[in-house]
């Protein structure tokens, strides 16, 4: 198991070098792009344009280029936004992060509990109508853009209905645990909702569908050979096998939603998180912000992806290294 | 083995136990039929078998027989919503077509236990082996976490797994399939049923092992006095350990009778292509294995008469007519095929094999 | 209990289906499945009267273009000239605000958008963006999946390895987070680029089109490599090359129709995916570009009217979900068809 994951660990530490030089080449080296002008913000003056290019070493050898790159997000820390007054883009992340982590475990939760319900449900109620209900309503679940949710979600509680039926709802925006549990939870229950949905229909899609083949499976016959109840025959074989699917794709999607997945979520609610911090970056091509969130972003993905291969490895004793 | 004493069924829900001179198993006119996209599919298409306390009943056929559809039908375990069954079967008295999913649970791995065909798939990978025959001791008996333990240890041991206690904390895939067949035997016979249906338990395993494993079998049966039904397509397997033979062909019993009836004097033609195809060391090497003709018929569009009718070749007009299993001989063995004991015996002796009855006892 | 069944019916199945063109019985099946023959003519539907913008828009706009502003236009509201921005139609009766929908099918039907647009012409418009982007960004996609998971599963080795490894990369990169960093590259340079003899335009629908389809590539590349490696060791391919068939011929008249059906499975849920991540990536201003509209735009620029002309948003949404839906539904319908006993089951 520890050879395992030291070679994962060591695949991690590829993928991310990997991914850290081709977003230096999407931003530095596109063809036809000169990055001093794309990073100096809009119609800059030749002195920021110089600044910028001494800064970044831009007439510096190509791999000088990436090091002081890579130093400024990584190292020192010190990167800074032209477009936004010279603000350091890290810090500014980090102090975004609380926000999407926040919106993202409370939507994670939401949808791993709505998910089991609704999967177990319908693959229980095969062959009734409750299954094919169930499975429509997952599908217009993984059918809708969030975005457009959030906005029909906001048109009904910000609305007309905001001076009865949602009197208590605060005003879009975040508010921080530590300043008002309150606010932060009446604040961010419907995001969680609107976040959670297409994840709801898909993973409920995937549960029920992987539970009814699992029925097939020649353990799940021996195992009602053996005098097991149905229900300890679901929970014990069939949902435990179906854990190493439904637990690999959680890792997958968690670590995209931290790693800026929430974007739309967080715009449409105005969560000023880390999607949000994207948001404004583009509608003024503040290249510098956007590039350490791609790289900040990319980075939580490889790294929930190498956990969930572990956890894979936990779950399934056969892909386990002995 | 010997160490390994039949335990007291304490309390166990259920039926009764038999009166005497009742079967311990009884099937009666079983019908099983899936409804396809093709029409209905008569997997079963009227079955009558009895296994009696302490035998072992070999059911021979090909793939598509019916032989499985039968024995998990009496389990229970067919679960797709196309099936539909009819008739009865009757364990120690009880009709398990009838009982609640609560009284045939208790029944199942309990009265009944059973093994399947591929060892490789039957047991639940993510789960360590003594684990899982744990999971059933103590589904029907109240028993501690050790005590369960100890016994899934002995029950490993008696199946010949050396370094039980060690093996028991293995996952499947780190077992040979010849093991994993063991384990899921230690398993089936865990609660010491009375009955262990075998479902073709050497098919997928290697040669070596198949002996190892029919021999394991006859053991438990000899040390448990459990009746076994051993569901093979392999004449040579039965012909080591039944007691008595049921052939079938296209989801009917075609001949029924002792071993020593059915091998020394088969009364079907399906039985005699059966026997003719099995390579054998001790007469004149053939040509080439003599095999039947055709194929299985369809089991949506079954012949109105004599199934096999169309791959015989003794077939005449009363063929077109459906033949009941009788009782031709005078004894107990039963068979379905139109033709006189005496036109039987000659067709065998003149065409099929001779040697067959030359060697008659 | 299915395996049993199976097991049992196919000495049954033989004289109904043994030796019909695989196809053909996918086929059947799909027409026998009536909520995804549904969902296809409403598809196929959404598809007309996409492409029939400019008949409609012909009968609407001012001066023939729908997509120009009109803020100082007239339109016919029962009868009356009304302008088309109004004073005092904003939330506290204050500022200026587009006409709502008129629900009068000539005449402003769903209402303007922010600069006097009629929003019904838009939708149609914004639709032919959405489904050009959507089908063509999909068909690449599939199409370099396929050709790439066919080299790396036919040739093995090292050539698959790196392969493999090159999407797992892919793969790990955030879908968004990649597209919005090639898309805001391309935004910096607002005459377009130049790649060789290609030329790249900012504003081009191409633009979107071959970012989403280049992201999704892994997805699809999995799938038909796991099916590629099933097929390359089979008897029929070793046949081929006992006969000496070349490894173009093996690739693609041996290898090639035993993955199309998966291709196939996948083509309607890719559309779907491309689709929202279309819409995902317009809303962001970081899709299709203005002039052009897509329904992401049209989301995009209701966001600020939501409260007072909610219809803007409203209808290229329900647009989308009814596209997205119809092409999911349809998707699994196709997956049944193709494939009764699939393993992938993911929508």
């Amino acid at each position: 198991m520890l050879t395992f994951i030291v070679r994962r660990t060591l695949w991690t530490v590829v993928v991310m070098f990997v991914i850290t030089v081709l977003v230096f080449f999407i931003f530095f080296k596109t063809p036809g792009v000169d990055p001093a002008r794309a990073i100096a913000g809009r119609n800059p003056s030749p002195q920021v344009l110089a600044e910028v290019r001494a800064q970044l070493g831009l007439n510096r050898p190509l791999w000088v280029q990436y090091g002081v790159m890579m130093k400024k997000i990584f190292i020192t820390r010190d990167l800074v936004s032209y477009s936004n007054q010279g603000t350091r883009v890290v810090q500014e992340i980090f102090a975004a992060a609380p926000a999407t982590l926040s919106l993202v475990f409370g939507a994670s939760l939401i949808w791993i509990v709505m998910a089991l319900v609704m999967g177990v449900a319908a693959a229980q109620l095969r062959g009734r109508i409750y299954d094919p209900i169930l499975m429509i309503l997952a599908l217009i679940g993984v059918s809708t853009p969030v975005f457009w949710l959030g906005q029909v979600v906001n048109l009904i509680t910000q609305s007309s209905l905001h001076s009865n039926v949602f009197k208590w709802l605060p005003p879009l925006g975040y508010t921080s645990f530590t300043t008002s549990p309150l606010l932060w939870f009446e604040g961010l229950i419907f995001p969680w909702i609107t976040l959670s949905i297409l994840y709801i229909g898909f993973y409920a899609r995937v549960l029920r569908a992987n539970l009814l083949e699992i029925q097939n499976e020649d353990y799940i016959r021996t195992a009602r050979a053996k005098g097991l109840s149905e229900r300890r025959v679901l929970v014990r074989h069939s949902l435990r096998t179906s854990m190493i699917t439904f637990v690999s794709l959680f890792g997958l999607d968690f670590g995209a939603l931290v790693g800026g997945g929430a974007i739309l979520t967080e715009v449409v609610y105005g969560i000023h998180g880390v999607g949000f911090l994207t948001y404004q970056s583009l509608t003024n091509l503040d290249l510098p912000t956007i590039i350490a969130v791609v790289i900040y972003g990319a980075f939580f993905i490889v790294l929930a992806n190498a956990l969930v291969d572990i956890g894979y490895a936990w779950l399934d004793p056969r892909v386990r290294p002995t | 083995m010997a160490g390994l004493i039949p335990r007291q069924r304490a309390g166990r829900p259920g039926p009764p136990p038999a009166t005497a001179g009742t079967p311990l198993l009884e099937i009666r006119d079983l019908k099983v039929s899936f409804r396809t996209e093709d029409g209905l599919v008569r997997a079963v298409d009227g079955v009558n078998l009895t296994v009696n306390e302490g035998e072992t009943l070999g059911i021979v056929g090909e793939s598509g027989s019916g032989k499985s559809v039968t024995m998990m039908s009496v389990m229970r375990l067919i679960t797709d919503p196309n099936a539909q069954f009819e008739g009865q079967v009757l364990y120690k008295g009880a009709d398990l077509m009838a009982l609640s999913q609560d009284q045939i649970r208790s029944i199942r791995g309990a009265g009944i236990g059973m093994i399947f065909q591929d060892p490789m798939t039957s047991l639940n990978p993510v789960y360590k082996v003594g684990w899982q025959i744990a999971e059933q001791i103590r589904e029907h008996e109240t028993m501690s976490k050790q005590a369960a333990r100890a016994r899934t240890i002995e029950l490993l041991t008696a199946v010949g797994i050396p370094n039980a206690a060690e093996r028991a904390d293995s996952y499947p895939h780190e077992f040979s399939g010849g093991m994993r067949q063991r384990v899921m035997i230690a398993m089936a016979v865990s609660c010491n049923p009375d009955v262990l249906i075998a479902d073709e338990p050497t098919t997928a395993l290697d040669v070596t092992i198949q002996a190892q494993i029919i021999g394991l079998i006859r053991k438990l049966r000899e040390d448990f006095g459990t009746a076994v039904v051993l569901i093979t397509h392999d004449m040579g397997v039965v012909a080591d350990v039944a007691d008595r033979v049921a052939v079938m062909y296209a989801g009917r019993v075609v001949e029924q009778g002792t071993r020593h009836e059915v091998f020394y004097d088969p009364q079907h033609p399906y039985t005699w292509g059966l026997l003719g195809s099995i390579a054998r060391l001790d007469r004149p090497r053939p040509r080439r294995l003599a095999a039947i003709p055709g194929m299985p018929p369809s089991l949506i569009h079954l012949p109105a008469g004599c199934a096999f009718a169309d791959r015989c070749g003794h077939r005449f007009e009363r063929c077109a007519e459906r033949p009941e299993l009788l009782n031709r001989q005078g004894t107990g063995h039963l068979d379905a095929c139109h033709l006189t004991p005496e036109r039987k015996k000659e067709v065998r002796d003149r065409t099929i094999h001779p040697e067959l009855v030359e060697e008659k006892p | 209990m299915a395996a049993v069944a199976e097991q049992v019916s196919v000495p049954g199945l033989r004289p109904a289906t043994a030796g019909r063109n695989p196809w053909a019985l996918a086929w059947r099946r799909l027409r026998r499945n009536r909520i995804a023959l549904a969902a296809l003519v409403l598809f196929l539907l959404i598809v007309v009267l996409s492409l029939a913008a400019p008949l409609y828009a012909h009968d609407i706009a001012h001066d023939g273009n729908v997509l120009s502003p009109n803020l100082n236009g007239t339109t016919l509201v029962h009868g009356k000239l009304t302008p088309v921005m109004q004073q005092g139609g904003g939330v506290l009766k204050l500022g200026e605000a587009p006409i709502g929908p008129t629900w009068d099918l000539s005449h402003y039907f769903l209402g303007a958008d922010g600069i006097g647009r009629d929003v019904a012409g838009l939708l149609l418009y914004g639709g032919r963006a959405s489904l050009q982007i959507g089908v063509s960004s999909a068909v690449i996609c599939c199409v370099v999946a396929t050709l790439v998971a066919l080299v790396a599963g036919f040739f093995g080795g090292l050539t698959d390895t790196i392969l493999s490894r090159l999407m797992d990369i892919i793969w790990a990169f955030p879908v968004y987070l990649l597209a919005i960093s090639i898309a805001t590259v391309l935004l910096t340079k607002s005459t377009g680029i130049q790649v060789g003899f290609l030329h790249v335009s900012a504003t081009s629908l191409w633009t979107p089109t071959v970012i989403i389809g280049f992201i999704y590539v892994p997805y699809v590349y999995r799938p038909v490599r796991g099916q590629v490696l099933s097929v390359v060791n089979k008897e029929f391919v070793e046949a081929a090359i006992a006969q000496g068939a070349s490894n173009v011929r093996l690739i693609f008249s041996e290898i090639l129709p035993n993955v199309v059906s998966t291709v196939i499975v996948l083509m309607p849920l890719m559309i779907a995916t491309t689709i929202l991540t279309e819409a995902a990536l317009s809303f962001l201003s970081v899709g299709v570009q203005p002039p052009n509209v897509s329904w992401g735009t049209i989301i995009n620029n209701g966001q600020a009217l939501l409260y007072t002309r909610p219809w803007v948003s409203l209808a290229p949404g329900i647009m989308i979900v009814l596209t997205v839906l119809s092409l999911n539904v349809l998707g699994d319908g196709v997956r049944d068809a193709l494939d009764p006993r699939a393993k992938l089951r993911v929508g």
